[in-house]
C-alpha cells in the first residue's frame, strides 16, 4: 500500500474540507476524513447515499480541489468493457488495412485505440479524476469486471498487454444503494455513507448555492424539507431540491407573494411526483406553517 | 502530520485494532484483513488526535453501512472505550436481513418461540413466531423449481452475444477481414440477449391469512431457489425483508430463520400501509421496477381501501405484471366484492387462486406462460 500523508498539499482532513468549500461544497468531518484517507491510502472512495444528497457534487468538488479533469462514467444496466474501458476503432483499423496494401502497419497502435473513462484515468492519473457513478444500476458481471481496475489499478488488452498506472488513479464510486454491492467490491474501498446534511448545514449550503436567498428563508425552506422527508413519499426531496425551493419561493416573495404562499406556490419544484403531491395537499400548509414559524 | 505509528507500530498499541477486527467478524460483519491493516494506517495517518478520529477511520476503512452503524460502534465503544456491548444479540451476517418496520428500525426481533395460538395480536402487536412444519407438497415444488427456469418471464437485456440479430458486429468482422486479406464474405451480427425479470414476491401474514402463509413461504423458497433475482417481503403490521434468509438452500433452514424475522405472524392486516411503506423505501421500490409482482394476500384490509388504492397503483405503475393470488379465489363462486379488492381489481393482471403452494405454483406458471406468448 502506497501511503502519501500530503496529497498536493492537503495534509489531513480540515484542509481538505477547506479546500471543498472553496469548490463551493460543504463537507462534513466524515466525509472530509473519509476522503482524505481514500486520496492517502490511494484506494477508491465509495460514496453511498439516498438519491440527491451531493455524491456525485462531492466527487465534482474533489476534482476540482485537485485541480484535476474529472471523467464520468455513468453505469447503467449491461454496462461492458467496450463502454468503459477502451474500444478498437475497427472502421479506421479496416481503411488502414485497405490503404496499407503491400505495407506493414501495426494495427494495434494508439491510433486505433478510443480509450473509454477507465482507460482515460490509468492514462494520465495526474491529471484526471475517474468517477463512476452509481455503480448499483450496472450488473454484477460489471462489479465483478472492476475488481480487478479498483485493486491493482491496471487494464488489460489482450493485443497491447497491461497497462499499469504510474501512481493510483483517484476514483470515487457512487452508489444508491438499489441493490447491495458485492463485498469484494466495497472491501477495495474506502466508504463513506452520505446522508442528508444536518439542518444548519444544509442553510449553509442553500445560502452558498443561492445567493439570492436571505438567512431565514434557508433556515425555514430546510424545516419544511426536514418534514417532508419524514413523510413516506415516494421521491423526498434532495439537497439539489432545496437549494431550488428557496430560490423559487425567494423569487415569488419578490413579485409579491406573502411567505408561506410562496412556499406553498413553488411546491413543485421540491416534489416531483404526481403522487406524492396529492398525498402531501392536505397537509401541507400545517407543515408550512409548522417550519415556517 | 506526524506518521509514527505507521511505520514501526509496537505490537501493544496495535492490540486493540486486532481485537476490533476480530470482533467485527465475530459480530458477522466483514472485516478483511487488507481493512484492518488500511483501519491502522488510516488512523496513523490522522493523527489521531481523539478517539473520533480512530471512529471516523473505522467506519471509512470498514464501511458497515448504514443498516449496521449502530451494532458497528457498540463493538466499537467495546474495545475502545470499554463499554460492554449492550442489547444487540450477534448472528451471522448472511442470516441477517434487514426487518422493515413501519415507525422505526428493528433489525433484531425475537427469536421463535413456541406459541401457536392466535393471540390477541392485533392489539397488542404481541410478537411471537409460528414454527413452520415442512408440508408434503414436496414433489410439487421439486416440479415447479424445475420448470420455473425456463418459464419465468425475460425481457431482452441491453448485453449483446454473436448471432442472428440486426446488430453488426465490428469486432468479429475485423478479425474474419485479417483472416481473408482484407475481405469480407459475410456480415456478422450479435443480438441483444434475454434475461430473466425480476421477481418480487409479497406475503400477506395477517391473522386472516394463517393458513396459507407457510405454504407461501414454502413456495417463496423454491421460486428464490430457481429465479435468478427474486426478492421476497412479508406484510402484515410492518413490512419484513426476508429474502436472505430464504436464500439458505436448505429449506427447513430457510424457513427457520424467516419465521424468527417476521415478527407479525398473525397479526392484523394494515396491507395498505405495509405496502406503502414498501414503495416508499427506494431501494425497495427499484426492486419493483419492471419486475414480475406477485401479492399473495386475502386483501381484506381494515379501514378504507384509500391507502391500498393509492399504494397498488404505485406497485402497478412501476412492476411489469402485478400478480395478485387469494386462498379466497379458490373458491370458484368466489368474486371480489369487498371495497377493497374491488378498487384494486383494475390494477391487477391476474386475480388467483392461492390457497395452498401446488396452486400458487400453477399460477405463477400459467401467468408466466401465457405473458411470453
Amino acid at each position: 500500500m502506497a501511503v502519501r500523508s500530503s496529497i498536493l498539499g492537503i495534509d489531513g482532513p480540515e484542509p481538505l474540507a477547506l479546500g471543498l468549500r472553496d469548490a463551493q461544497y460543504i463537507a462534513d468531518e466524515s466525509l472530509a476524513t473519509a476522503a482524505y484517507l481514500a486520496l492517502a491510502l490511494g484506494k477508491p472512495l465509495l460514496l453511498e447515499g439516498a438519491p440527491g444528497v451531493g455524491k456525485t457534487e462531492a466527487a465534482k468538488a474533489i476534482a476540482s480541489v485537485l485541480g484535476r479533469e474529472l471523467v464520468r462514467l455513468q453505469c447503467y444496466e449491461g454496462i461492458d468493457a467496450a463502454a468503459a474501458m477502451y474500444e478498437w476503432n475497427f472502421p479506421r483499423q479496416m481503411l488502414a488495412i485497405r490503404q496499407a496494401g503491400d505495407e506493414h502497419i501495426n494495427l494495434y497502435a494508439d491510433d486505433y485505440l478510443i480509450a473509454r473513462p477507465i482507460l482515460l484515468a490509468l492514462q494520465a492519473p495526474r491529471q484526471r479524476v475517474l468517477l463512476i457513478d452509481e455503480i448499483d444500476r450496472a450488473d454484477h458481471e460489471f462489479e465483478a469486471f472492476l475488481l480487478e481496475f479498483l485493486s491493482d489499478f491496471t487494464v488489460s488488452i489482450p493485443e497491447r498487454g497491461t497497462i499499469r498506472a504510474g501512481e493510483p488513479p483517484v476514483v470515487i464510486l457512487t452508489s444508491n444503494r438499489t441493490r447491495e454491492l458485492h463485498e469484494a467490491l466495497r472491501r477495495r474501498c474506502v466508504y463513506h455513507w452520505i446522508d442528508y446534511p444536518a439542518p444548519e448545514l444544509e442553510a449553509e449550503i442553500v445560502m452558498m448555492r443561492a445567493s439570492t436567498v436571505a438567512q431565514e428563508t434557508a433556515r425555514k425552506v430546510v424545516a419544511a424539507v426536514g418534514g417532508l422527508r419524514a413523510e413516506p413519499l415516494a421521491k423526498p426531496p434532495g439537497v439539489a431540491e432545496t437549494v431550488e425551493w428557496a430560490q423559487a419561493a425567494t423569487l415569488l416573495n419578490s413579485q409579491g407573494a406573502p411567505w408561506p404562499r410562496a412556499f406553498a406556490r413553488a411546491i413543485g419544484v421540491a416534489l416531483k411526483d404526481q403522487d406524492d403531491l396529492e398525498f402531501m395537499a392536505p397537509r401541507l400548509d400545517a407543515l408550512l406553517q409548522e417550519a415556517v414559524v | 502530520m506526524t506518521g509514527q505509528p505507521q511505520t514501526q507500530p509496537l505490537p501493544r498499541a496495535l492490540e486493540p485494532f486486532l481485537e476490533f477486527a476480530s470482533a467485527l467478524r465475530e459480530a458477522g460483519i466483514p472485516a478483511a484483513p487488507e481493512q484492518a491493516q488500511a483501519f491502522v494506517t488510516g488512523v496513523g495517518l490522522l493523527g489521531p488526535r481523539s478517539i473520533r478520529d480512530i471512529r471516523r477511520a473505522a467506519h471509512a476503512t470498514f464501511g458497515p453501512g448504514p443498516d449496521r452503524a449502530e451494532e458497528f460502534d457498540a463493538i466499537f465503544d467495546a474495545i475502545f472505550l470499554g463499554r460492554s456491548i449492550a442489547a444487540p444479540a450477534m448472528g451471522e451476517a448472511e442470516d441477517m436481513p434487514e426487518a422493515f418496520d413501519a415507525g422505526d428500525f428493528d433489525l433484531m426481533p425475537e427469536g421463535p418461540e413456541e406459541d401457536p395460538s392466535g393471540a390477541d395480536a392485533t392489539v397488542a402487536e404481541r410478537l411471537f413466531a409460528r414454527l413452520l412444519t415442512p408440508g408434503d407438497e414436496d414433489a410439487a415444488l421439486r416440479s415447479f423449481a424445475r420448470a420455473a427456469p425456463a418459464a419465468l418471464p425475460r425481457r431482452r437485456s441491453r448485453r449483446t452475444a454473436p448471432g442472428k440479430g440486426r446488430q453488426a458486429d465490428p469486432r468479429r468482422a475485423f478479425r474474419e477481414m485479417l483472416r481473408r486479406d482484407g475481405e469480407i464474405m459475410e456480415l456478422p451480427a450479435r443480438h441483444r440477449r434475454t434475461r430473466q425479470r425480476r421477481i418480487l414476491v409479497l406475503v400477506d401474514v395477517s391473522g386472516s391469512m394463517k393458513a396459507g402463509t407457510e405454504g407461501a413461504l414454502r413456495l417463496s423458497h423454491a421460486l428464490m431457489q430457481a429465479g435468478e433475482r427474486v426478492e421476497i417481503f412479508t406484510l402484515g403490521t410492518r413490512l419484513t425483508r426476508v429474502t436472505r434468509a430464504l436464500r439458505h438452500r436448505n429449506r427447513e433452514q430457510a424457513l427457520t430463520l424467516a419465521s424468527g424475522l417476521v415478527a407479525d405472524w398473525d397479526g392484523g392486516t394494515r396491507l395498505g400501509e405495509a405496502l406503502s411503506v414498501f414503495l416508499s423505501v427506494p431501494r425497495f421500490a427499484s426492486f419493483a421496477r419492471g419486475a414480475l409482482a406477485i401479492v399473495v394476500s386475502d386483501g381484506l384490509e381494515r379501514g378504507g381501501p384509500e391507502a391500498l388504492t393509492s399504494a397498488m397503483h404505485k406497485l402497478d405503475g412501476l412492476a411489469w405484471s402485478v400478480l395478485w393470488l387469494s386462498p379466497l379465489a379458490a373458491d370458484p363462486a368466489y368474486r371480489p366484492e369487498t371495497g377493497a379488492m374491488r378498487a384494486i381489481l383494475p390494477m391487477i393482471d391476474r386475480l388467483g387462486d392461492g390457497s395452498n403452494p401446488v396452486s400458487l405454483a400453477r399460477e405463477i406458471l400459467a401467468f408466466s406462460k401465457g405473458a411470453r406468448a
